[in-house]
């Protein structure tokens, strides 16, 4: 079946079963890789992309079901003003180690910043605790999106 | 520094000239004399056109320990150019760059005088044109980011690259590096080359390769450790949406090994990777379980206790007499532990793409070992292995994992038979269910102690498992921990259950379990002595020094005392190791030594709940003189520290072959909330640096359980913990 989807601002055409995940049909239809599998099941978190604003998990949404909702992946963030922001940050901190998670970090990142533009310890973890990384930058990533955040980065958790 | 301990490998040099003019200097191991190529290879490692950018190439796989920043770092700080004036280019997978691999921390070892090298002859070479064609001596110029300077004069490194190339190259033992003083790259922070393209999420990474006219392939391989394709009926899949091809592939076909190669199984592609994996469950294949059945973690538990109570089959240690110290011994102290099977699990899930063609066959791999896949890879297709072409993708983890090739193996299988380009993505499922794993292994530690405290005898034995009667691959047991290092009479041995589970290397192999059991005992033999754990620790180095004086003053390869008494005492003081504690708060202590770096760890932990929480972690560890690019060395740090404290709540169990576990949902993974504050010093040395991948994680495990019995009491013996376990 075809599908009108609204991509990065752009729309795009496809033709492809309505209960395919949105992930494969980045990846393999219109080779916007930059949305990583990890697992298929939205336990990692590594397919995050935006649902009119909202983190999603894109391995486990129905193409049929983001017809007309306004799609943004980490191809397109650089596009909103946090976005780009949490980029900036993630290349000053310097987060990455293999940064296969990274795009969904940066994704799930920019929605909390959207929300809540200035995040506690505690809402950070809330808002990130869905997304894996196994090399576990998770010290930078808190770090980054505080400094995306224009906060004060040191960790204030208990000790 | 002290170059006697460098690899003994013998280096040679070739140069040539680059496409279009320019010079191409490579340098590596293993040939006897210097070597000039007039047409030079590709895959050189310090590329200086005539016009253009100073091309670097860095030849190990990128798995995220930031070597592709690093290796090159070395090269530029000798050839005396800044770091924007450089491109760096990622070498592919070729015998003329091996010994070429991510594993064993070994990169910084073993590349720290070459890489120098290379940069430090590119230089002279270059330096040395310029010099004639002004007629005067090369100890007469300057060279300042790449441009040659001399009375006034300048020429630019691109400028005199092709007189350059014509030049013999230089003996490297003839070259003069730098004093460290003069490093302006070596030792300051450079961030990830590749960082920018990964946040704008362009392709990198294996999995993202792309070839015209590929499709998309699974691999549906046995469902059990030891079972076996019987038939496969493959008619219903064929039907499926998307599908192009599907067939069945066999392990006798295509060299019939289980452990590395190809494994029986159905090939589906189709279109797309969803379409494929829709196909599969409409597969219907009949397996045979047979060698399979009773491959079951319970019952290796039960077979772990019989050959507990025997001798072991194999002694790998006999020193002193240890049976009769431990008799004499004034307190004796024995305590059996246990560790479980662990899974790799790299977030970018095993995938290849293969493109077979006439005369060549193109892959597209994330893999740390290219030259064992290459060979893999010839064999199973029967071509020659210098017809191959490995394109090194950036990696989206290693851990281990991808020094084993079966994927790329499968996907050359598939793309060979198929006729087309192939692009093979793993589930995680698939991930999960055929791992490499870190081998369990059950442990007896016996410990005696004189009246003193001193350790006098230690015994040690080890359960853990064989396949096809030899030792499994990853599962010995046998490296010596800090008991076995400073008691005189020392008895280690091995037992083995049989098992059809492939293992391999898990980040800090053999040392993320041994460090955390002989780490864990060495704290109870402390509590009988009735010691502070970092005083009895090191008292116990103190007595072992006065009897075995460092010999080897400059050797960085071989664990030293006095480097590792140093540690200790410096995270004791950073971590205020002593100090008085809230109630179901405590601090433990691990120390460890592997992979060159001597590493001593605090944990500070609260128990609660029945269960822990690690809330900070200080690190002090010695990697000798230089810490090359600070800011990936203390992000290695933090992360080895983070996936060791996540270890400790992981396993991975079997029923009759079969892995029980699937997803993250039934093997978690540490999240940003379990990730402590951590503390990372360096502790600077005289010793030739070494590398941080690994040596960070052993001692952060047995430092947490240490932590867990200062803060509630309760001895943690076996891993995994679990939830309410502690209360």
């Amino acid at each position: 079946m075809a599908y009108k989807l609204n991509i990065n601002g752009k729309t795009r055409e496809v033709d492809v079963d309505g209960d395919m995940p949105l992930l494969w049909v980045l990846r393999d239809e219109l080779n916007l890789v930059g949305t990583k599998f990890g697992c298929g099941v939205a336990q990692c978190g590594a397919c995050t992309i935006h649902l009119d604003g909202e983190a999603t998990r894109a391995c486990i949404t129905p193409v049929s079901s983001v017809e007309g909702a306004k799609i943004t992946t980490i191809e397109g963030i650089s596009a909103s003003k946090i976005g780009a922001k949490v980029q900036a940050a993630w290349l000053e901190v310097d987060v990455m180690q293999c940064g296969y998670c990274q795009a969904g970090q940066i994704m799930s990142a920019t929605a909390l910043l959207t929300q809540m533009p200035k995040p506690t310890d505690a809402q950070i973890d809330e808002a990130m605790e869905g997304n894996i990384c196994r090399c576990a930058t998770y010290a930078r990533i808190r770090q980054a999106i505080k400094q995306a955040a224009g906060m004060a980065t040191a960790d204030t958790r208990e000790v | 520094m002290d170059d006697r301990f460098q690899p003994s490998r013998r280096l040679f040099l070739q140069a040539g000239a680059a496409a279009g003019g320019g010079l191409m200097l490579g340098i590596g191991f293993g040939a006897q004399a210097l070597t000039v190529i007039p047409d030079a290879p590709l895959g050189l490692y310090v590329i200086v056109p005539s016009s253009g950018r100073i091309r670097l190439v860095s030849k190990n796989p990128e798995i995220g320990q930031g070597i592709k920043t690093m290796m090159p770092m070395l090269i530029a700080e000798e050839l005396d150019v800044t770091w924007d004036q450089v491109d760096i280019v990622q070498g592919e997978g070729a015998v003329k760059y091996e010994p070429q691999f991510a594993g064993g921390s070994m990169a910084t070892p073993m590349n720290w005088l070459p890489m120098r090298q290379a940069g430090a002859a590119a230089r002279l070479m270059l330096v040395t044109a310029a010099a004639n064609r002004w007629g005067v001596k090369p100890e007469d110029c300057t060279v300042k980011a790449g441009v040659i300077s001399n009375s006034g004069r300048t020429l630019s490194y691109t400028e005199v690259a092709t007189e350059a190339s014509r030049l013999p190259v230089p003996d490297p033992a003839t070259l003069k590096l730098k004093d460290a003083k003069d490093f302006a790259i070596i030792g300051r922070t450079h961030k990830g080359y590749d960082s920018p393209r990964i946040v704008r999420g362009e392709p990198i990474f294996g999995i993202d390769a792309r070839v015209n006219g590929m499709v998309h392939a699974v691999f549906v391989r046995p469902p059990a450790f030891g079972a076996k394709l019987v038939s496969a009926d493959i008619e219903a899949a064929r039907a499926m949406k998307g599908v192009k091809d599907v067939f069945v592939l066999k392990a006798a076909d295509y060299g019939d090994d289980w452990m590395h190669g190809l494994k029986d199984g159905v090939a589906i592609l189709a279109s797309n990777t969803w379409y494929a994996r829709q196909a599969r469950e409409a597969l219907k294949v009949e397996w045979d379980l047979s060698g399979a059945a009773g491959h079951t973690t319970e019952l290796y538990a039960t077979r772990a206790a019989e050959l507990m109570n025997g001798a072991p089959v194999k002694v790998t240690t006999d020193q002193g007499k240890a049976d009769e110290a431990f008799a004499a011994a004034k307190t004796k102290v024995t305590a059996d532990y246990a560790a479980p099977f662990l899974p790799h699990v790299n977030m970018e899930p095993q995938n290849c793409t293969v493109h077979v063609q006439k005369d060549k066959v193109e892959i597209w791999a994330p893999t740390q070992l290219p030259g064992a896949g290459r060979d893999l890879v010839a064999k199973a297709l029967g071509v020659a292995p210098e017809s191959l072409v490995i394109h090194m993708e950036r990696c989206g983890g290693g851990f281990g994992r991808r020094l084993e090739n079966d994927y790329m193996v499968e996907a050359a299988v598939i793309a060979k038979k198929a006729g087309v380009p192939v692009k093979l993505t793993w589930t995680r499922e698939d991930d999960i269910a055929n791992d490499y794993f870190r081998s369990g292994a059950n442990l007896r530690m016996e410990g005696g102690l004189d009246e003193t405290g001193r350790i006098t005898a230690f015994r040690q034995h080890a359960v853990t498992y064989s396949r096809g009667g030899e030792v499994a691959q990853g599962a010995n047991v046998d490296a010596r921990g800090f008991a076995a290092i400073v008691a005189p009479n020392v008895r280690m041995g091995e037992s083995y259950i049989e098992t059809p589970v492939t293992t391999g290397y898990l980040r800090a192999p053999a040392s993320n379990l041994l460090a955390y059991v002989s780490e864990a005992f060495v704290d109870e033999l402390a509590h009988a002595a009735g010691q502070d754990p970092v005083a009895f620790r090191l008292a116990q180095i103190e007595a072992h020094l006065a009897a075995h004086p460092v010999t080897e003053a400059g050797n960085p390869w071989n664990y030293n005392p006095e480097r590792m008494r140093d540690v200790i005492r410096i995270v004791a003081e950073r971590s205020g190791w002593g100090r008085k504690m809230p109630e179901g708060v405590g601090l433990g202590i691990g120390c460890y030594f592997s992979h060159q770096g001597h590493f001593a760890e605090v944990a500070q932990v609260k128990v609660a709940d029945g269960f822990f929480h690690v809330q900070k972690v200080w690190v002090v560890g010695d990697i000798g003189s230089t810490i090359i690019n600070p800011t990936h060395a203390i992000n290695q740090v933090e992360g080895s520290v983070i996936d060791g404290i996540g270890e400790m709540s992981g396993e991975i169990t079997f029923v009759d072959g079969a892995v029980q576990q699937s997803n993250f949902h039934d093997f978690p993974m540490i999240r940003m909330p379990q990730a402590p504050q951590i503390d990372v010093h360096f502790h600077i040395t005289g010793f030739s640096p070494t590398g941080v991948g690994e040596p960070a994680l052993p001692p952060v495990v047995p430092a947490v359980a240490n932590a867990i019995f200062a803060a509630c009491g309760k001895r943690v013996r076996s891993l995994p913990i679990r939830p309410g376990s502690l209360a």
